[in-house]
């Protein structure tokens, strides 16, 4: 049995009310790269599933085993339904994986001409903004979770919990802001007299404006070459008539997350950047009016035995290795203590979050010794998530 | 170049179950003489940051000068050294024995931008009517690529500058982005070329990528013996081969120490470890449970018995998991450094460790 390393009065994390609660919409999985949020957005959402709610999960970028667990071989920007859920479960679960790109697609072709929309698409620099834009993945996840929700809300039967994993990026606080950066772009003065450097002269005390545009530009055109300022100029002309459908949705669905039917579960790994992390964005989101779940505490090493410290278990293993009898028992004794060791610093990091951030629900799920790759795995995952 | 660490140890990682031994290294046999430019990546959460900054004190080492960039505006560097958060300046951060040194610049796109039109277009006031208007937080921040080729354009000049006819740093170290995003950062260039089909960026963008793909230039993975990390140095190996990159050495960081010889592995892994000896070594040790009455005593001691042995399955799993992934990064056919456990958490201290078992595994 693991020994209970938490304060007293550190509250836990109880997924299962989170996940039952019909009134929870939308589920987010933040954190750090590298910590399992893919993992954990997966196993909520198939222990979801399998207590009776209809779940869709949005993954990004899954590890490959993880994806094959899922079904999630096709990469086709649709939700598809994953098999092999218990029987007799009522609920049901899809799940899928973000094209950035192709969801940037859609959104240019749902709100411009087919013509529009085809210049768009052609256009070289738009090639480059959405395939290797910073921030495209963000936004587009953000996107895409504001179509799912449209799309759970349109039909009857349709999806009541949304699970959605946030992109690999190296601050969690990206997911919040990258989206927000392209609507400054996009509403930006530089836009604007890139479409039309033209209207912005004429007055006379307009003058000093112009000429210092007029510098600005053609400096722009001889750094960047004068193709590719067309190219973006043709780019901001095209998209001129979306804007308003653009900063809409991104607003529209910055506002989702603050509504009290979504909830974030920050994930983190008890290594103190992933920890330092995880403080910014709960800081964050309580700056946002943003509702935190709780914080889940992935890969923790537990022991699995009680009331043998690392001290003591190296100075019994010491002992033996002095009469020299009793080999295996030293080298288990020397496993544990080292166990206990990795414990010892694990809890340490994680006590500088909980210190800072007592109010905040925590939960711990323990290190694998193996990776995910079936469902068993995840529903194990799930199970541990509701121990606490 | 010495022969590469993965040659000497070929033959005992192709048994996965066997643990790596410790090997004498040849004195000062190092992989890369002739670099100048080392680009470290690696997933995220793999320790890629304190591997650069290893690389660039092991490479400062014999009276030698190098530089670690940093370009993801995170301060790394500051809070591995402990010092103050670096501005957009160049500074000296640590001195090695010899006379070396190590400077650290952290690479901010928006001030790499400005210090670049300055530099090429003497546009001290038009970079300012830009700076007003947006421009170059959407070219810094927005525009797609514009920051990565800021980015790297700044490491070119770093790597390429020279004083009396001499270069200033004897080698660049770069704290680059994460696997993820290596190709499409050190391939930016690329595509600005195409984009940018004539001018002064056109030009520049073609001496970087031939500074990239020269034998100047090694890209070094940084993983753990885990599922995720090896799948995205394997992903990134292709992709930079892909791309004419080159490819240089995969450190396996944290690796962890393995306790249990391989028969009793074997023993573990197969459920067949007798709880018999293990119990009565508890009692000769006198571990022997909790509870004061000897019945409970006894019971103790079993539960004992029983969590270690689930331990060393558990260990055993492990191990066997490492060993498979291990053999996974010799396929990759590139230089294989590792870098222990060390306990406690990453200090200057600990940061130096690494120094020398860089050095003794002739990375640097």
């Amino acid at each position: 049995m693991p020994v209970d390393p938490w304060p007293e009065d550190q509250p836990r994390l109880d997924i299962d009310g989170l996940l039952d609660d019909p009134t929870t919409r939308v589920v987010v999985c933040c954190g750090a790269g590298g910590v399992g949020k893919t993992t954990i957005a997966a196993a909520s959402a198939l222990r979801a599933a399998e207590r009776g709610r209809r779940v869709v999960v949005l993954t990004i970028d899954p590890a490959r085993r993880l994806a094959q667990a899922l079904g999630l071989e096709e990469l086709d920007n649709v939700p598809r339904t994953v098999e092999g859920l218990l029987p007799g479960t009522t609920g049901r679960l899809d799940a899928m994986t973000l094209d950035m790109k192709r969801t940037f697609d859609e959104v240019i072709e749902t709100h411009a001409t087919p013509q529009k929309a085809r210049q768009i698409l052609e256009n070289p620099f738009y090639q480059a903004l959405s395939s290797s834009f910073s921030g495209t993945q963000e936004y587009m996840a953000m996107e895409k979770l504001g179509q799912l929700r449209a799309r759970a809300e349109g039909e009857p039967d349709g999806w009541d919990l949304i699970v959605v994993d946030t992109p690999p990026s190296r601050s969690a606080l990206d997911f919040l802001d990258a989206p927000g950066r392209l609507g400054a772009f996009l509403d930006g003065r530089f836009i604007k007299v890139l479409s039309a450097p033209a209207k912005v002269g004429g007055r006379a005390y307009l003058r000093v404006v112009s000429a210092a545009l007029g510098t600005a530009t053609s400096a722009l055109s001889k750094i960047l070459g004068g193709q590719m300022l067309r190219d973006v100029q043709t780019f901001v002309a095209a998209l001129d008539t979306m804007f308003g459908g653009f900063r809409e949705r991104a607003d529209r669905t910055y506002r989702l997350l603050q509504e009290p039917g979504t909830q974030f579960l920050v994930v983190a790994v008890p290594e103190q950047d992933a920890l330092r992390e995880a403080s910014y964005f709960v800081d964050r989101l309580a700056l946002e009016k943003m509702p935190l779940a709780g914080l889940v505490l992935n890969r923790v090493h537990t022991p699995r035995v009680e009331n043998l410290s690392a001290d003591r278990a190296s100075a019994a293993a010491e002992e033996l290795q002095e009469t020299g009898e009793h080999p295996l028992t030293r080298q288990l004794l020397q496993v544990h203590a080292d166990r206990m060791h990795r414990r010892e610093r694990e809890l340490s990091v994680a006590g500088r979050f909980t210190g800072a951030h007592p109010r905040v629900p925590v939960v711990h799920v323990p290190a694998h010794p193996g990776d995910v790759h079936d469902l068993e795995a995840l529903r194990q995952i799930g199970n541990e998530l509701a121990k606490g | 170049m010495g022969e590469p660490y993965r040659e000497r140890h070929r033959d005992t990682w192709l048994n996965t179950l066997d643990a790596v031994p410790v090997v004498e290294h040849p004195p000062r046999d190092t992989d890369w003489a002739g670099v100048r430019l080392h680009v470290v990546t690696g997933k995220g959460g793999t320790g890629k940051t304190t591997v650069a900054a290893a690389l660039a004190l092991a490479l400062a080492l014999d009276g030698r000068r190098t530089l670690l960039c940093e370009v993801e505006d995170r301060q790394g560097i500051a809070q591995l050294f402990d010092v103050a958060p670096l501005p957009y300046a160049e500074r000296r951060i640590a001195l090695s024995p010899g006379g070396g040194e190590v400077w650290a610049l952290s690479i901010e796109p928006k001030a790499a931008l400005l210090e670049y039109l300055d530099l090429f277009y003497h546009l001290g006031r038009a970079g300012k009517a830009l700076e007003k208007m947006g421009a170059i937080d959407f070219a810094a921040t927005i525009a797609p690529g514009i920051r990565d080729v800021l980015l790297t354009g700044k490491v070119y000049e770093a790597v390429r500058r020279r004083k009396a006819g001499t270069p200033v740093y004897d080698a660049v170290v770069l704290d680059a982005p994460p696997t993820g995003r290596i190709g499409r950062f050190l391939n930016v260039n690329e595509s600005v070329r195409e984009l940018a089909r004539a001018g002064p960026v056109h030009r520049q963008a073609g001496s970087i990528m031939a500074l990239l793909r020269s034998p100047m230039t090694v890209v070094h993975l940084v993983t753990l013996l885990e599922d995720m990390p090896v799948q995205e140095t394997e992903d990134g190996t292709a992709e930079l081969r892909r791309m004419g990159l080159p490819v240089g050495g995969i450190v396996i960081n944290q690796v962890r120490e393995q306790i249990l010889p391989r028969p009793v592995l074997s023993e573990a892994l197969a459920g067949r470890l007798d709880p018999a000896p293990v119990h009565a070594g508890l009692r000769a040790a006198g571990l022997t449970g909790r509870g004061h009455r000897a019945l409970a005593a006894t019971a103790g001691t079993e539960l004992m018995t029983e969590g270690l042995i689930a331990q060393a399955v558990d260990h055993g799993v492990r191990v066997a998991l490492e060993n498979r992934l291990r053999h996974r990064l010799t396929r990759l056919e590139r230089p294989l450094y590792e870098i222990p456990a060390l306990s406690g958490g990453i200090d200057p201290g600990s940061l130096y460790r690494t120094v020398s078992v860089l050095r003794e595994q002739g990375m640097a």
